[in-house]
């Protein structure tokens, strides 16, 4: 359904975007997740067609997003970053004003939004501006679902939401997917890439892998083990300090360790860190998650 | 059609919920219209003069008389010798002193022929050019009116008469300035803080993003301003009219469609100004000074172009206000037709064209 | 945990803005040295509750006192004992490193050879010494951020407020802004954090969460995790927040 063929962007100096390559199937829901200024706004606006590539081609259901603009721009829903609606016109202007924008009315396609138009239905008469964060990010999507489009893009959405919202957005996304949207989302939330069938890791404007959530995972080249104690920081900067120690990170309430060796003596290391007075030590392996395995990713790029 | 209506509807909705821009497009022509017409006010009333009379005859009386009775002068005292001028022209008060010389009387009966001297504070050139200009008309007109009645042979004596604007109403010069500048800061201002604020907001990559045709984004971002404009145009001319009493003598209908022409010249200069800048503030400076002080200046609005040096002179050949300006005062004022005014109207419509031309353009369909 | 010394003590701390509570009779005490996680959806009170504890704004009724300063009337004391970052407001761009620190240093205080001997020292131990006079907005976000956060508590603050400090940022910048937040802590310099990541609530040594105005829960993360039995701080987070949430793991 989206077709990206190695393309590059350059802003000035800075590369923004180095020969990117990937597809989304029809009817998937695919996550592009990485930091900010990593590529990912880029990419959006070059299938949204509101920026050209410097190198590189894209399609959206066969269509060229350069020559064909008009034709893209006709089957996307888009929802840029920042929750970009008019602050000074009511949940209901907005909404009627984004139909008659793309000809259409809320009463046509109301059954493809009503499930999220629903919950915000009660403030409709409530002024964009003084909505929360949440009812922000429904709005918008609702506003990007007005036209009932075939392909759905959206830029972080759930940047700067609590976590139930998040949780919630999800679970919207999924039951769209259920009416036969392809869905295109972009995150810095790496624990979000689960509710996805695919995802492409961004860092950097490269990608770093593509593939289902669990094949990322299950290509993590060592093992790892979740260690707490009770003193964390003392036990980050011991692990450290240890002969066998790869990489050190905190993560949640335990550290995620692997050893250059591949090969952990959980002995060893348990005797190590009662000698360096460690109470309540816990060494487990532990499964990654998409987490350990960004930044197992990120590690040769950095300098 | 239902799409642009709702276009057109939320930027109403836009301009009715914010109280800034309701101040400039409903407070500031109204009360600029009022501060130039009543309080930036060069006409000349009751002027503070001093007599020095050193002849004290019947013939200075009669003369003293008649310049006070003029309506332009007060006397505020009479003074005793010369050595006074300096000291009461320094408190201020005073702006003018007009000296009769000793036997002023005898001479102008026998000779025909005596001196006035007159003094004027000059740290005002302008206000003192003109009590100069109406003291000589004054005293001109007595000295006509006296030799008729003495049968004296009479040398030339020019009467003036002053056209258009006989009391030299300062209104009827500020008025077309005012409406030329107030179309360009609702037409031009808002327009291009409107659209940039679009850009900020993020809302104009979804309307970018969407079939909307660049013409369809900019017909709806405009014409409220248009409608707003033009509502301006007869709040103004409505002012003036029945405030200040400023005629309009020519066809009404020709006025409106300068007017609009001169609305559309603005709103494609405000296009043109959103297309360059990405932030409300740049378009904001760009407007005011890059455009609204220019236009101030060397519109002819507050220095006459004539006056200019001519670099400045021929600058002013592009500043759109300035062929309004003259448009409008011919219209009003002279009540002239458009046989006289079809030159500046064709400037006018050259430049819309170019702007507009350049604005589309300009406006891209996509973010760079 | 009850021996130690009381940084920040809130005692029904409340704010409104007209009708609207915005904080309702918060308590807490936050000790000094001590990781405190200040968690909560968007609006529900964290910003107003920091403004306050900053001394930038005046509470409706309670009594509040930040390292012993009153914050009715003693918010210049405060100001000088506390340093504050967010992920919105936080270094000039068009200044470079070297002079922000200086600047920065010059709003304290400092004396000039203490600035110039801390810089030094700031910019070795963040290993970007090469890039003293770079301008800040050349610098990559993970390095603003983590600049940002030594800046902060260059004048060597008694508490240091963080509001979003990590947002955006990615993950291994994030571990090691919380290496430097470790560090600080283990100078005794008090962390007041909020943040919208909630493996970072973990890194807490104790957290509140907030809801419409009031804290429904605070304590250390073990203990929440224990209490409303679930695995990690994000479903304790939404067992707090939206108790009739379904969560619904795989």
């Amino acid at each position: 359904m989206i077709k990206i063929n190695q393309i590059s962007k350059n802003y000035e100096t800075v590369k923004a975007l180095k020969n990117v390559s990937f597809t989304v199937d029809e009817n998937e829901l695919f996550g592009l997740i990485g930091s900010d200024g990593a590529g990912k706004t880029t990419l959006f606006r070059i299938l949204t067609t509101l920026l050209l590539s410097n190198e590189g081609s894209a399609t959206l259901n066969n269509i060229n997003v350069k020559n064909d603009y008009k034709k893209v721009r006709e089957i996307i829903g888009y929802m840029p970053g920042k929750f970009s609606l008019y602050q000074d016109l009511s949940v209901e202007e907005n909404l009627n004003f984004f139909a008659s924008v793309f000809n259409t009315t809320i009463e046509e396609n109301y059954d493809l939004i009503a499930d999220i138009y629903k919950q915000i239905e009660p403030f409709k008469t409530r002024i964009a501006g003084k909505l929360s964060g949440g009812m922000k990010q429904k709005l918008a999507l609702s506003c990007a679902l007005i036209h009932k489009p075939k392909i759905l893009i959206l830029d972080e959405p759930t940047t700067g939401v609590d976590a139930v919202s998040r949780m919630e957005f999800w679970q919207m996304l999924k039951r769209l997917q259920t009416k036969g949207i392809t869905i295109l989302v972009s995150t810095p939330y790496m624990d979000e890439a689960e509710m996805c069938d695919r995802v492409a890791l961004i860092q950097n404007g490269e990608i770093l892998s593509i593939d289902t959530p669990k094949g990322i995972t299950n290509s993590f080249p060592y093992k790892l083990h979740a260690i707490s104690a009770d003193n964390k920081y003392q036990l980050i900067k011991d692990l450290r300090n240890h002969d066998n120690a790869r990489t050190v990170f905190p993560f949640g309430n335990s550290v995620h360790f692997t050893t250059a060796n591949n090969n952990l003596n959980e002995e060893e290391l348990y005797n190590y860190l009662m000698t360096n007075n460690h109470t309540n030590i816990s060494i487990i392996e532990t499964t990654p998650n998409i987490e350990d395995c960004f930044m197992e990713l990120m590690k040769p790029s950095r300098g | 059609m239902k799409r642009f209506l709702s276009f057109v509807k939320k930027e109403f909705h836009h301009i009715f919920r914010d109280t800034r821009s309701l101040i400039i497009i409903f407070g500031i022509p109204i009360a600029e219209i009022l501060i130039f017409g009543f309080a930036i006010n060069t006409d000349l009333k009751d002027a503070r003069i001093a007599i020095l009379d050193y002849s004290k005859d019947a013939t200075t009386q009669r003369l003293t008389n008649k310049i006070l009775s003029s309506d332009y002068f007060i006397l505020d005292r009479y003074l005793e010798s010369e050595n006074e001028i300096e000291e009461i022209f320094k408190q201020g008060e005073i702006k003018e002193v007009i000296i009769f010389e000793q036997n002023f009387g005898k001479k102008f009966e026998k000779e025909g022929k005596a001196t006035i001297q007159l003094i004027l504070d000059a740290s005002e050139p302008n206000t003192a050019n003109m009590l100069n200009g109406y003291t000589h008309s004054i005293i001109n007109d007595f000295v006509q009116k006296e030799n008729n009645l003495n049968q004296h042979n009479i040398s030339i004596i020019p009467t003036v008469r002053m056209y258009y604007n006989p009391d030299l109403k300062s209104v009827f010069m500020f008025v077309p300035g005012t409406m030329a500048i107030i179309l360009l800061l609702i037409s031009a201002l808002m327009t291009s803080i409107t659209i940039t604020r679009e850009k900020e907001l993020g809302t104009m990559e979804i309307l970018l993003g969407s079939p909307l045709k660049p013409m369809q984004i900019i017909l709806g971002k405009v014409t409220p301003y248009l409608i707003l404009s033009l509502g301006n145009v007869a709040t103004i001319l409505g002012l003036a009219y029945f405030v200040f009493g400023l005629p309009i003598e020519g066809s009404l209908i020709l006025l409106i469609a300068e007017s609009t022409l001169f609305i559309l010249l603005s709103l494609s200069l405000g296009i043109l100004i959103s297309t360059v800048s990405k932030t409300m503030q740049q378009a904001m400076l760009i407007s005011m000074i890059g455009l609204m002080m220019p236009s101030m200046l060397l519109s002819g609005f507050i220095f006459p172009v004539e006056n200019m040096p001519d670099i400045l002179y021929y600058i002013s050949f592009i500043m759109p206000p300035r062929w309004f300006i003259d448009i409008v005062k011919a219209i009003m004022i002279k009540g002239s037709g458009f046989d006289l005014i079809w030159k500046e109207t064709f400037i006018l419509i050259g430049m819309t064209m170019f702007f507009i031309a350049l604005s589309v353009k300009k406006f891209k369909i996509r973010l760079e | 945990m009850n021996n130690r010394k009381v940084e920040i003590k809130a005692v029904n701390l409340t704010k409104k803005y007209g009708k609207f509570i915005a904080n309702d009779k918060l308590n807490f005490e936050v000790y000094k040295g001590e990781i405190f996680g200040f968690l909560g959806a968007n609006g529900a009170g964290k910003t107003t509750a920091i403004r306050i504890l900053c001394g930038l704004s005046k509470p409706t009724s309670g009594d509040i006192t930040v390292s012993g300063f009153d914050v009715y009337k003693q918010t210049e004391e405060i100001k000088k004992n506390i340093g504050y970052m967010s992920q919105k407001f936080s270094l000039y761009e068009d200044l470079t490193i070297a002079e922000n620190i200086e600047l920065y240093g010059g709003i304290y205080g400092l004396s000039r050879k203490f600035i110039k001997e801390r810089t030094n020292h700031l910019l070795e131990k963040l290993q970007i010494m090469e890039h003293k006079n770079t301008l800040i907005s050349s610098l990559p976000l993970g390095w603003k951020q983590k600049l940002a956060f030594s800046v902060a508590i260059f004048h060597e603050p008694r508490i240091v407020f963080l509001d979003e400090p990590t947002g955006g940022v990615d993950p291994i910048t994030r571990r090691q802004f919380w290496d430097l937040i470790y560090e600080a802590s283990s100078q005794g310099i008090t962390v007041f954090v909020t943040t919208h990541y909630m493996d970072e609530a973990e890194y807490c040594d104790r957290v509140s969460i907030m809801v419409d105005g009031r804290i429904e829960a605070l304590d250390t993360p073990a203990v929440l995790k224990e209490t409303y039995k679930v695995s990690n701080m994000n479903d304790v987070f939404i067992r707090i927040a939206r108790p009739d949430f379904i969560i619904n793991n795989e």
